[in-house]
């Protein structure tokens, strides 16, 4: 299934780019759709939305979601 | 309510009068309370920042802060709220943020406005890149609002 990346902030600099798609089997949860994009640990303060909501990584993905990983939040 | 996310200046005293003129009703509130925040010259041990630049989540920031006002006024007796939240290209001094709320009594209006305010600074996709002549950095974290926290732990000792 077809699974929109988005990155924000710090996380858009260290992946090096703002946004790809990634094609992964079905029922991959969001931790799944992280080991396939990189070889390196999840940063341990990383927030993740997927179609715009707050999750966490032991979310279930399907086909066609928008899913954005980002540092903590300094707005305001 | 209304939530605007814009890329350019705004004057925060100006937004709160015309939109208080234009849609809060006269004789109605007792309240008004608004939380304006500014750009800083400095944070965090840097004194000389000179311009920063404030990226955020197109849809997803104006979905979330549009739920915490709705969250706002369900959770308190408030009868409206209003933000405006700048992004892009931001110089010291220039206003950041404006959060109004209207209600019949003040401790309504001000329990709502700090209750927006907060989760915006910890949970609304917006991230700060600072810059001064040394360079530019992305800003790691907020500050904490001592004040909910007293009366945070003033609410569990009394519990």
């Amino acid at each position: 299934m077809k699974i929109a990346i988005k990155y924000f902030a710090s996380m858009r600099d260290t992946m090096g780019k703002a946004n790809e798609s990634v094609d992964i089997s079905e029922k991959s949860s969001v931790a799944d759709l992280w080991k396939a994009v990189t070889q390196n640990p999840m940063p341990e303060n990383t927030l993740i939305a997927v179609n715009m909501e707050y999750t966490s990584s032991e979310h279930v993905l399907n086909e066609g979601d928008e899913v954005a990983f980002f540092p903590p939040v300094t707005g305001g | 309510m209304k939530v605007i996310v814009q890329d350019g200046e705004f004057d925060p005293w100006k937004a709160v009068q015309d939109y208080q003129s234009e849609n809060i009703a006269e004789g109605k509130h007792g309240a008004s309370v608004t939380f304006i925040g500014s750009m800083r010259d400095f944070n965090d041990g840097v004194d000389d920042l000179s311009k920063m630049y404030l990226d955020h989540y197109p849809g997803m920031t104006e979905k979330h802060i549009e739920r915490v006002c709705e969250d706002a006024l369900n959770k308190w007796d408030v009868l409206d709220a209003f933000v405006v939240h700048r992004v892009g290209n931001i110089a010291p001094n220039d206003a950041i943020v404006l959060v109004a709320v209207w209600s019949e009594h003040r401790a309504m209006a001000f329990d709502a406005c700090r209750f927006i305010i907060n989760d915006l600074k910890h949970r609304a996709p917006f991230w700060k890149r600072e810059a001064n002549e040394d360079g530019e950095r992305w800003v790691e974290g907020n500050t904490v609002d001592e004040v909910a926290d007293q009366h945070s732990d003033m609410a569990k000792r009394a519990s």
